[in-house]
């Protein structure tokens, strides 16, 4: 079994108003110094050894990001 | 004989009664489409009604998507079969891969609920022929992520070749690009859009009937076909 992470992120050129909406709240709280928030979202799967990387690719496009709006990223990570 | 149009229904959808009731209210016999089915009940159009169909997970529209039931209905659009998709029924079918571009968040991040303003762009489509280029209709809107984005390559190929079909006047409610409210297929069969005309089919229940020309637009297509 191995971990795999995927990021999936609302593509830059798209509109994210619930991260303006977090880089606005920061200064209210206190915190200064941050431009800009972009909010993603983060799968965590648990894979058989023998799920190759072009199948986590196809995985990562046709179901956990939507690529019209999202761009992906798909790494394994130490369990 | 008249014509059959199914509503399909999934795990939280809410809009399939009335979508059901606006076909009949049109003259057409309303089919009730379940999502697990592998089978159209040889309807000659499929309406996919808005909603939260499984909870909104993933995204709108996302699980919806692969259902069985849309297995059939993307199989038999490429049939030229008629379809239109509402609100949530518009996600699925944009997920679909029947309708280009995508829904987002609203931009004001709040759920609009209103009476919205549309204006008519395309009449030659299979759901908008009973209507007037320009024409100006009075629908509810009731979405949280309503905001139509896609590449402008895309948007400009929608509007070179008149696949819009409503657009937002006054206000847009909902950061939609070039205030798209609905668009249609390169074929204008499959037709989607954010707000609900299957609510305004009568003036006793909704704040006009202008929404009930889409539904006598399909049937005049299959009437005619």
């Amino acid at each position: 079994m191995a971990r795999v992470v995927v990021d999936v992120m609302p593509k830059q050129e798209i509109l994210d108003p619930q991260g303006q909406a977090v880089a606005t709240a920061l200064p209210r709280l206190g915190f200064e110094g941050i431009s800009e928030v972009r909010q993603g979202k983060r799968f965590e799967l648990e894979v058989a050894d023998d799920v190759d990387d072009a199948q986590l690719a196809k995985i990562a496009e046709t179901l956990l990001a939507n690529p019209v709006i999202e761009d992906w990223t798909v790494r394994r990570v130490e369990s | 004989m008249s014509a059959k149009i199914g509503v399909i229904t999934f795990p939280g959808t809410l809009d399939d009664v009335d979508a059901a009731r606006a076909v009949r209210r049109a003259g057409a016999e309303a089919v009730s489409l379940w999502h697990a089915d592998h089978d159209l009940k040889g309807v000659d159009a499929v309406v996919v009604p808005g909603g939260f169909s499984y909870g909104d997970y993933l995204r709108c529209g996302a699980i919806a998507s692969f259902a069985p039931v849309m297995t059939e209905v993307v199989q038999a659009a490429g049939k030229g079969m008629p379809v239109l998709g509402i609100c949530n029924g518009f996600q699925i079918l944009c997920e679909a891969g029947l309708l280009p571009g995508a829904l987002t968040r609203n931009s004001g991040l709040h759920f609009v609920c209103r009476d919205q303003w549309l204006k008519v762009d395309n009449t030659t489509s299979a759901w908008t022929t009973r209507y007037d280029a320009g024409a100006e209709l009075l629908v509810p809107l009731k979405s949280g992520e309503g905001a139509y984005m896609a590449s402008p390559e895309v948007l400009d190929e929608l509007e070179g070749e008149g696949r819009v079909l409503f657009r937002y006047v006054e206000d847009n409610p909902n950061g939609s690009l070039r205030d798209i409210a609905g668009i249609t297929d390169a074929r204008g069969r499959v037709a989607g859009l954010m707000p609900h005309p299957e609510h305004a089919i009568d003036p006793l229940t909704g704040p006009t009937d202008d929404g009930l020309g889409m539904f006598l637009s399909a049937l005049d297509a299959l009437v005619a076909a």
